[in-house]
């Protein structure tokens, strides 16, 4: 049957060296991990860290799978997926870095141009530049086909009008990937749009204003471009093609481990909370959120296999993510009856503030990167609903 | 998936479909023991699929011999296959052949069951509860415990009491009374009882695991086809945002049992086991829910096949360790390590 073959999820890749790699991560760790609060970044995947980040470029571990030329590594996926997993889970500060690693380098060596990817993929590799997602407006979240954002050709590049929202990191980023309209859409909906390769920080007539979430945190922006002027070699791919350019880029990013580790440091503080002999509820509860990651992870690492077999395991990659941001989202409640204790961000105690931090920043696992119901639609069209 | 795996897959599915026919559900559903089906299974070395080929086994890899209970339990096969496999697994331990005809093990619920000398053979005394098939087996592998030394003892249905009992499956899951019941052959074991737990969780996890696959396939099927306000039911996005969490269930339970194979033959006490019995376990409950709900009436009565798989879903998750039960261990075993060893922890177990 057609609709079990495009859920089916290949057995991980075994790889020894990659295992090797996860020894010498946690030595890193050891070493360079910076010591500050542990609420810092909880639940935005550790915060945003340009030193640390450097660290990890001269470690080579950031655009590890890219070719050499462009300062990749050319490591395997899997080996990724360890330092990845590795630190998340030590609540390391990895966003500076995370998107562009994640999406915006893989993009630029798909359909860049040579000049592009020689000027820009070196930089990420160092960690010396973020890059942050032009895709959500006002008026186009999950219905990301509907942006209205336009770029008009005029004096030999394109001219931009338009408002993007949602846009984490904008305030800390080098470079904006932008998803303009820039011709008809078409009976599909789907024709008439442009990627766009922006300088954020040498191109005039860009202002970003910060939107603050519910928990008080700056990683949201509004970005206003008002007559904005981009030269013609900022069209990043095919004009037109920015809809297959947008979608290939998402299969990356829903099926990696940041899509169930986001509250992996409540469920650290949680057990250091237990002690080594908790309850019998306690136990029981701590076993199955166990039992859920272990099993998270061999399919996370089932996909980052098929994405090295160069298979488009876009529905499998929703799967993941629909899966993993719901026991996400159940840590901070399961957790917070297991130990008595109020919620409070700026408490003294860990598991406190922790988890104060984590319920408050999980209705965005669920959001970020493709609603759940954009994700469940997904797997019934592979289904074959659809 | 190895080529061999993908083999032996393919001629289980064709075995399976040609004997699990509706006829046979329903005939093994009203209690009437399969007994074509058996013979097949016999033949294709289903049954012996546990025990090394220097011993009188069909000589699979044991990682191999568990997937094939994927397709026993996509087919709702009504027959003690894993059971018989535990049995042979057990006996060639203790170097003792596997006799004819379906098998099955005791205890399976955690009771201590006494291995005593008597002469040069052993007597066996304690209840054991839930058997499965033990009235339709000739004999009952028995992991008994001679103080701190596991024997295990080939025993006779007829040495011992039968009380018969049901899962919610129909399946025949019959209380045993071991009154210092003769073992017709006996020996010393590596086996800890705790192994046969394990094993037997292993089992189950890979069962439920197929039984969600055809509960979802079975599923996404009704919905295409069932019209209610002039379209499929399917159509909706109530429906379809159901089947899709029930796609996440099937493939999370397949997921853990088949890493749970993979530890199997390593390490029983690899937490890839708790995880699989835990993980499949709740996706059993969540997935048969999604199944009834989307077939409506007509999957609640006996006349569709829904509940063939359904039943099982719901009693296998309580066999060989509850969800409650291998999340208490595994929680324990979690905590003990403590907090900073968590993460490593769970990477340890691959």
């Amino acid at each position: 049957m057609a609709s079990s073959d495009s859920l089916r999820f290949e057995p991980p890749p075994v790889h020894r060296a990659a295992e090797v790699l996860r020894g010498e991560v946690r030595a890193f760790l050891a070493e360079h991990l910076p010591r500050r609060a542990i609420t810092m970044g909880v639940g935005s995947w550790g915060g945003s860290d340009r030193d640390f980040s450097r660290k990890m470029g001269a470690r080579g571990w950031i655009g590890m799978t890219w070719p050499k030329r462009y300062g990749g590594h050319e490591r395997s996926a899997l080996e990724r997926y360890v330092v990845l997993e590795e630190m998340l889970a030590a609540g390391a500060p990895v966003s500076g870095h995370w998107v562009a690693d994640r999406q915006s380098g893989p993009l630029l060596l798909r359909v860049g141009t040579e000049q592009q990817k020689q000027a820009i993929l070196p930089r990420i590799a160092a960690g010396e530049c973020s890059f942050c997602i032009g895709m959500s407006e006002p008026d186009s979240g999950s219905d990301l086909a509907s942006v209205r954002t336009r770029a008009v050709a005029a004096g030999g590049g394109f001219r931009v009008n338009g408002t993007k929202l949602w846009t984490s990191n904008a305030h800390r980023s080098e470079y904006m990937i932008l998803l303009c309209r820039t011709g008809e859409a078409g009976e599909q909906r789907h024709g008439g749009l442009t990627q766009f390769l922006v300088d954020l920080k040498a191109t005039p007539g860009i202002s970003i204003r910060p939107v603050h979430n519910l928990a008080g945190e700056h990683h949201f922006n509004e970005v206003v471009f008002q007559d904005v002027l981009l030269p013609e070699a900022s069209v990043l791919g095919e004009v037109g093609s920015g809809w297959q350019q947008v979608t290939s880029e998402l299969a990356f990013e829903r099926s990696g481990p940041e899509r169930f580790l986001s509250a992996f440091t409540l469920l650290v503080e949680l057990a250091r909370a237990l002690g080594p002999e908790p309850s019998e509820r306690a136990r029981i509860a701590l076993g199955r959120i166990v039992a859920h990651i272990a099993t998270l992870r061999r399919l996370s690492r089932s996909v980052a296999g098929m994405l090295q077999a160069g298979a488009n395991p876009a529905q499998q990659s929703a799967l993941v993510k629909d899966l993993g941001t719901t026991l996400e989202q159940e840590i901070s409640e399961i957790a917070r009856l297991l130990v008595d204790a109020e919620p409070d961000r700026d408490s003294t105690r860990d598991f406190v503030a922790v988890l104060a931090r984590t319920m408050m920043n999980a209705p965005s696992f669920s959001i970020r990167g493709g609603t759940r119901e954009i994700l469940r639609g997904m797997i019934a069209r592979g289904l074959g609903l659809r | 998936m190895s080529e061999t795996r993908e083999l032996l897959r393919e001629a289980a599915e064709r075995l399976f479909e040609k004997h699990c026919n509706a006829e046979t559900m329903r005939r093994a559903d009203a209690g009437e023991f399969p007994q074509a089906l058996w013979r097949a299974l016999t033949e294709a070395g289903y049954t012996a699929a546990l025990i090394p080929e220097s011993a009188g086994g069909a000589g699979f890899e044991m990682s191999d011999a568990l997937s094939l209970l994927f397709s026993a339990g996509r087919h709702a096969l009504p027959a003690p296959l894993a059971e018989t496999m535990l049995a042979g697994w057990l006996l060639s331990s203790a170097g003792i052949a596997l006799p004819d005809g379906p098998l099955t093990v005791a205890p399976v619920r955690g009771e201590n069951l006494a291995a005593k000398r008597d002469g040069a053979g052993w007597r066996i005394e304690g209840t054991a509860s839930r058997v499965p098939w033990a009235r339709q087996c000739a004999a009952i592998a028995v992991l008994a415990q001679d103080g701190a030394k596991s024997i295990v003892a080939l025993v006779a249905a007829a040495d011992c009491t039968v009380k018969n009992g049901h899962n919610v499956a129909g399946e025949p899951r019959d209380d045993l009374v071991f009154s210092g019941a003769r073992a017709q052959e006996a020996g010393a074991s590596p086996i800890p009882a705790g192994a046969m737990r394990a094993l037997g969780a292993v089992m189950r996890s890979a069962q439920m695991a197929g039984a969600l696959q055809t509960v979802l396939a079975t599923s996404v099927q009704y919905a295409c086809e069932r019209v209610q306000f002039g379209r499929p039911i399917g159509r909706f996005q109530a429906v379809q945002q159901n089947l899709a969490v029930l796609a996440g269930q099937a493939a999370a339970a397949t997921a853990a049992a088949e890493a749970a194979i993979e530890a199997a033959s390593a390490d029983l006490d690899s937490m890839a086991v708790a995880a699989a019995k835990i993980r499949a376990g709740e996706a059993a409950g969540i997935g048969a829910s999604i199944a009834h709900q989307v077939h409506g009436a007509i999957g609640f009565t006996q006349e569709h096949r829904l509940h063939y798989s359904t039943r099982r879903l719901w009693s296998w998750r309580d066999e060989f360790g509850n969800e409650a039960y291998w999340a208490h261990k595994l929680g324990g075993e979690i905590a003990a390590a403590g907090a900073e060893r968590l993460w490593q922890s769970i990477t340890a177990a691959g």
